[in-house]
C-alpha cells in the first residue's frame, strides 16, 4: 500500500508537471510531444488503478492516433502559438475558480479512495459483473463482457461516434472537399533509406498479426476490437509514412475504405436486429444458440468485437489518409 | 482527508488546467490539446472510483481474491473513443479554418471576419448563384 | 414485449451507413426520408401505447436492470419523440431541393448520413433510461451536428462549427463529471435506480455538485443564457435544411433531458427545494428573454435574427420548467412543441429566400413579399406564432405560461415575458415591413421557388395554426407529460 501511494504520487506529480508545461509551451510540436508523454504516464496510472484495458486504449489512442493526428494538423497549419493576450486570462481564471470550487465542495463527500466499502463496490451489480457473468457469459475478462454484452448499446454508440468522426473528416478534408487535384511533387521518400524500408517491411506483418491477436484474445486478457482496430490502422499509417500515400492507397483503395467503414456498423446493428428476429431483445446474444446461452454470448461478443475492429481500423486509416493527402495537394 | 482523497484533488487539478487552456488560449489547436487534458482528468477520476486497494485487474482467475470494478473502465473506454473522435473532427475543422482564413488564432480570425470582405468559403462547391459577397455584413455572433 | 422503442432509434442509425453506401443524392435522400417517416410511425404508435398502458420499458440484451441498459418511453418522452421525428420528416421533404441547390451531389450523401445520425442520437437521448447512455447519444447527435454545420457554404460556418465543437464538448464533459459524481455516491447509472438511491441524500455535497455539473453542461447544450454564445452563428451559417431541423429539435431535446434529470433522477425536492434551482432558473430565463430579444432587434441578417429569437424562446421554456409546477411544466412542453414548429417554418422560409436572393441580409429582402407572396405569407403566419398572436400555437403556449406564472406570483418574470413579446413584435414587424412595403429593386422578376420546399414550410405554418385553433392534442400530451414528470420524481 505504501509503495502504491508512493508510485502513484510520483506519477501524479509528473502528470501535473507535464500538463503545466504543455500549457506554457508555445511551440506546438513540443506541446504535442509532451501531450504524448502525458498520455503515456496516464496509461501507467491506469495500470496502477487496475484498468488494463483502458491503459491499453489510452496508449494506443493518446500516444498513437492523437499524436499522429495532431502532427498532421500542425503540418497543415501553423506550429507556433501566438502570445496569449492578458485580457484572455480573466474569463478562463473565473471559470476555473468556479468549477474548482464546485469540485472541491463535491470532494468533501466523495467516498474514500480505494475503499472496499464504497457505494460503487457495494452495489449489487458488482456481484453481477464479477461473478454471475462467469455463469451467464463465461469469459474471464469482465471488462469485455460488460462492454460487449451488458452495455452493448453504449459500445454501439461508441462505434457510431467513430463512424461520425470518419464522415466528418472525409467531408471536411476528403477528396470531396478538395478544390483541385494537385499531383504530389517527386519528393523524397523515407523508403529511400534501406534500414527504414526493411524494418517497416518486417514489422508490417507482425503489427497486423498482433492486431488480430489483440482482437481475438480480448475475451481472456486486455484487448478487444477497438484496440485491435487502432493497431491495424497504425500498421497502414506506418506503411503510408514510409512508402508514400500512393502506395498505401494501392494496398487499401478508397472505395474499399468507404465500404469497410459502413460495413462494421451495419454488422453490429444487423446483429442486434437478428437477435430481435430470433425472438430476443436487441443485442440479446443468448438467442443465437438457445441451447447453450453462454456459447451464444461468445459468438455475439466475437461478432461485435470484429465489427468494431473493422470500422475503427478503416475510419482511422481514412482519417490519416485525409490529413496526409491534404498535405500533398497544397 | 488528505490521505484518503489526495487522488481526487490531483485529478481535479488536471481537469482545471485543461479547462483553463480551452477557455484562455486563442490558438485553435492548443484549445483542442487543452480539451484532451480536461477529458483525461475526468477519465482518471472515473477509473479511481472503481479502484479497490489490494484489488487486481478485473480479469477473473483462480488465485485472485479482490477485483477492481469493471464498470468505470468500460465507461472510460467509450469516453476515450469519443474524445479522440472529437479531436479528429476538431483538427479537421482547424485545418479548413486555416485554409479559409490563413490563421488558427481565434482573435485574428474574428478581426478578419469583422473587417475583411466576407467571401464565400473558397472550398464550397456547387451553390449556384448563392455565393454573393456582403461587404458591410455586421455579423451577430455572441462573442 | 414490444420492440418499438429500440427500432425507433436503431433504424435511423442503420440508415446512416446506407446513405454513405448508396452514393447517389436522391437515393440517400430517400433513405433519410424513410428513416424519418419510420421513426414518426414508431413515435405515433408508442404515444398510443403509452397513453393506454402506461410507460414502456425495454431491456437491452435481455439483461436485468441496472446491470444492463434500459429504454423507458413514458408520457414525458412521447411528445419529444413525436416532435423530433416530425421535424425530421418535414426537414426531409424540405431538404430534397434545398440540398440540391446548396451542395454538390457527393457531399450530399454525407449530409443525409449525418442527418440520420443526428435524428438517431436525439431519439436515443429521449428514450434512454441510463445516464451514461444518455451521454453517448448526446455525443452522437452533437458530433453529427458539428459536421452538418461545417457544411455551410460560407467560411464562417467552419468557425461556427469549431466554436460549437469546443463549447459543446466542454458541456458534454461537464455532464460526464456530474454523472461521475452521482455514480460515485450511488454506484449505479440507471435513472430509476439512481432516483431511488438519491432520494434520501439531500444533504450530500457530492450530489449537489453533480446537479450543478449536469445542469451547467445541459445549459450549454440548450443555449440557455449566458451559455448561448455558440448558437447564433451555428444556426445562421448551417445549410438551410440543417438549421430547419436542429432549430426545431436539438435544443428542445436538451431541455427535455434537463427535465428528465431534474424530476426523475435527482428529484424536484433536491433541485428546487434544497438547492435554489427554481430561483436561478427563473432569473436566467427572464434575462434570456430580454437580452436575446433585444439582440434579435439589432441583427441585420434574417437568419441571425431568428437564431437570437431562439435563445429568447429557450428562456420562455426554461421559465416554465423552473416553476416546477404541473401548470409550468405543461406550459413548457406546449411551448417546446409550438416553438419547434414555428421556428422550423421560419428557418425554412429563410432558406427559400437565401436560395433565391443569395443573401438574407434584411436590406436584400426589400419587396420580396410581393415577389414571392406564398413563401412570405408562410413567414408571416409563423412570425405571428413567434410573437404569440391568436390563433397560433404560440399564443396557446404563451397563454399557458402566463397563467402558470400568475399562479406562482412571478410578476417580474411575467413582465420580462411581456417585454420580450413586444420586442418580438418589433423584430418580426421590421422584417415584414421591409419585405412588403419597400420597393423591390428594378427589373426583378417574380420567382417561383421549389414546390416541395414551400409545401414543407406551409405544412409547418398550418400546423402552428391548427394547434392554435384546436389545441386538444398538444394540451393532452403536455398535461400527461407534466404529471408524469412530477409523479415519478424523488420527492
Amino acid at each position: 500500500m505504501t509503495t502504491f501511494v508512493l508510485i502513484h504520487s510520483v506519477l501524479l506529480a509528473i502528470l501535473i508537471a507535464t500538463a503545466v508545461a504543455i500549457t506554457r509551451m508555445r511551440a506546438l510540436y513540443g506541446a504535442t510531444m509532451l501531450a504524448a508523454l502525458f498520455s503515456l504516464v496516464t496509461a501507467c496510472l491506469f495500470v496502477l488503478l487496475d484498468a488494463v484495458d483502458v491503459a491499453f486504449t489510452e496508449a494506443a489512442v493518446g500516444v498513437g492516433i492523437s499524436t499522429v493526428l495532431l502532427l498532421g494538423g500542425l503540418a497543415l497549419t501553423r506550429s507556433r502559438e501566438a502570445v496569449t493576450p492578458r485580457r484572455r486570462r480573466l474569463p478562463g481564471a473565473v471559470v476555473v475558480l468556479l468549477t474548482g470550487g464546485v469540485l472541491a465542495y463535491a470532494a468533501l463527500d466523495l467516498p474514500e479512495f480505494g475503499s472496499a466499502d464504497s457505494p460503487v463496490q457495494r452495489h449489487p451489480i458488482t456481484e453481477t459483473y464479477l461473478h454471475e457473468s462467469q455463469k451467464d457469459i463465461g469469459i474471464p475478462n469482465t471488462v469485455t463482457s460488460v462492454l460487449a454484452s451488458y452495455r452493448g448499446l453504449d459500445t454501439l454508440g461508441e462505434l457510431v461516434v467513430v463512424f461520425t468522426a470518419g464522415l466528418a473528416v472525409l467531408s471536411l478534408l476528403g477528396p470531396l472537399a478538395r478544390p483541385e487535384q494537385v499531383r504530389p511533387p517527386a519528393d523524397f521518400h523515407l523508403a529511400d533509406y534501406r534500414v527504414i524500408r526493411v524494418v517497416t517491411g518486417t514489422l508490417m506483418p507482425l503489427i497486423l498479426l498482433f492486431a488480430l491477436y489483440v482482437l481475438f484474445h480480448g475475451d481472456y486478457g486486455p484487448g478487444g476490437g477497438f484496440q485491435a482496430g487502432v493497431i491495424f490502422a497504425s500498421g497502414f499509417v506506418l506503411y503510408g509514412l514510409v512508402f508514400g500515400l500512393d502506395k498505401a492507397q494501392q494496398v487499401v483503395p478508397r472505395a474499399a475504405l468507404w465500404l469497410l467503414i459502413s460495413l462494421g456498423l451495419l454488422v453490429y446493428v444487423g446483429l442486434g436486429l437478428t437477435t430481435m428476429l430470433l425472438g430476443g431483445s436487441f443485442l440479446d446474444y443468448d438467442v443465437l444458440d438457445p441451447d447453450h446461452p453462454a456459447s451464444g454470448q461468445h459468438l455475439g461478443i466475437l461478432v461485435v468485437e470484429t465489427a468494431i475492429g473493422v470500422t475503427v481500423a478503416s475510419v482511422m486509416t481514412a482519417i490519416f489518409f485525409s490529413f496526409a493527402a491534404r498535405g500533398v495537394s497544397r | 482527508m488528505i490521505a484518503t482523497h489526495y487522488v481526487y484533488w490531483a485529478f481535479f487539478a488536471l481537469m482545471l488546467i485543461g479547462l483553463y487552456v480551452v477557455i484562455s488560449h486563442g490558438n485553435l489547436l492548443k484549445k483542442l490539446i487543452g480539451l484532451s487534458l480536461f477529458q483525461v482528468g475526468v477519465f482518471l477520476f472515473y477509473i479511481s472510483l472503481g479502484k479497490r486497494y489490494g484489488g487486481s485487474a478485473s480479469i477473473i482467475s483462480e488465485d485472485v481474491r479482490a477485483y477492481s470494478h469493471p464498470l468505470p473502465q468500460v465507461l472510460i473506454l467509450t469516453a476515450i473513443v469519443v474524445g479522440v473522435a472529437t479531436l479528429a473532427v476538431g483538427l479537421a475543422l482547424a485545418v479548413r479554418i486555416f485554409e479559409a482564413y490563413g490563421t488558427v488564432e481565434e482573435d485574428e480570425i474574428t478581426d478578419d471576419d469583422s473587417t475583411g470582405p466576407d467571401g464565400a468559403d473558397s472550398d464550397s462547391t456547387g451553390a449556384k448563384g448563392t455565393g454573393s459577397l456582403h461587404k458591410t455584413d455586421r455579423h451577430g455572433s455572441g462573442s | 414485449m414490444t420492440q418499438l422503442p429500440v427500432l425507433q432509434v436503431t433504424i435511423p442509425l442503420a440508415c446512416a451507413p446506407l446513405c454513405v453506401l448508396v452514393r447517389s443524392r436522391t437515393a440517400a435522400w430517400l433513405v433519410f426520408l424513410a428513416a424519418a417517416l419510420f421513426s414518426l410511425t414508431c413515435a405515433a404508435l408508442l404515444t398510443e401505447q403509452v397513453a393506454d398502458d402506461g410507460p414502456v420499458r425495454y431491456r437491452m440484451g435481455g439483461w436485468p436492470v441496472p446491470a444492463g441498459i434500459e429504454f423507458v418511453v413514458g408520457d414525458f418522452s412521447t411528445p419529444i419523440l413525436l416532435l423530433v421525428s416530425l421535424s425530421a420528416a418535414a426537414a426531409a421533404v424540405y431538404g430534397h431541393r434545398s440540398v440540391a441547390a446548396e451542395m454538390d451531389a457527393r457531399r450530399s450523401t454525407l449530409l443525409y448520413a449525418c442527418l440520420c445520425l443526428t435524428l438517431a442520437g436525439l431519439l436515443g437521448l429521449t428514450v434512454t433510461g441510463d445516464v451514461f447512455n444518455a451521454f453517448v447519444f448526446l455525443e452522437i447527435s452533437s458530433l453529427a451536428t458539428y459536421t452538418l454545420i461545417a457544411m455551410g457554404r460560407r467560411r464562417r460556418a467552419l468557425l461556427a462549427a469549431f466554436r460549437y465543437l469546443v463549447i459543446g464538448s466542454v458541456g458534454a464533459v461537464f455532464v460526464l463529471i456530474g454523472i461521475g459524481l452521482a455514480y460515485a455516491v450511488t454506484g449505479t447509472l440507471n435513472m430509476a435506480d439512481l432516483a431511488q438511491r438519491l432520494s434520501d441524500s439531500g444533504g450530500n455535497r457530492a450530489v449537489q455538485a453533480a446537479v450543478v455539473f449536469v445542469f451547467v453542461g445541459l445549459a450549454i447544450k440548450m443555449a440557455l443564457f449566458p451559455l448561448h454564445a455558440w448558437l447564433p452563428a451555428a444556426y445562421a451559417e448551417a445549410p438551410s435544411v440543417v438549421s430547419t431541423f436542429i432549430a426545431a429539435a436539438s435544443t428542445k431535446v436538451a431541455i427535455y433531458v434537463l427535465c428528465r434529470f431534474a424530476f426523475t433522477v435527482f428529484g424536484a425536492s433536491l433541485v428546487f427545494h434544497s438547492m435554489p434551482g427554481d430561483r436561478i432558473g427563473l432569473l436566467l430565463a427572464a434575462v434570456a428573454m430580454l437580452v436575446a430579444s433585444a439582440a434579435a432587434c439589432l441583427q441585420n441578417d434574417l437568419r441571425y435574427l431568428l437564431a437570437w429569437s431562439s435563445i429568447a424562446q429557450i428562456g420562455y421554456i426554461m421559465a416554465g420548467v423552473a416553476l416546477a409546477t404541473t401548470a409550468g411544466l405543461s406550459a413548457a412542453y406546449l411551448h417546446i412543441m409550438a416553438h419547434a414548429v414555428t421556428k422550423a417554418a421560419l428557418f425554412g422560409t429563410a432558406g427559400l429566400l437565401l436560395i433565391r436572393l443569395g443573401s438574407v441580409q434584411l436590406s436584400a429582402l426589400a419587396g420580396i413579399g410581393r415577389r414571392m407572396p406564398w413563401t412570405f405569407a408562410a413567414f408571416v403566419v409563423a412570425g405571428l406564432g413567434l410573437i404569440g398572436v391568436p390563433p397560433t400555437a404560440g399564443f396557446v403556449s404563451k397563454w399557458a405560461l402566463v397563467a402558470a406564472l400568475v399562479e406562482r406570483d412571478q410578476w417580474l418574470v411575467l413582465g420580462a415575458l411581456l417585454a420580450s413579446s413586444l420586442l418580438a413584435v418589433f423584430y418580426v414587424g421590421r422584417v415584414v415591413e421591409i419585405a412588403w412595403f419597400r420597393e423591390p429593386p428594378e427589373g426583378a422578376e417574380p420567382v417561383r421557388p421549389a414546390t416541395s420546399m414551400v409545401a414543407a414550410v406551409w405544412f409547418l405554418a398550418l400546423l402552428s395554426l391548427y394547434f392554435g385553433i384546436d389545441p386538444t392534442l398538444p394540451d393532452r400530451l403536455a398535461d400527461a407529460a407534466a404529471s408524469a414528470l412530477l409523479g415519478t420524481g424523488g420527492g
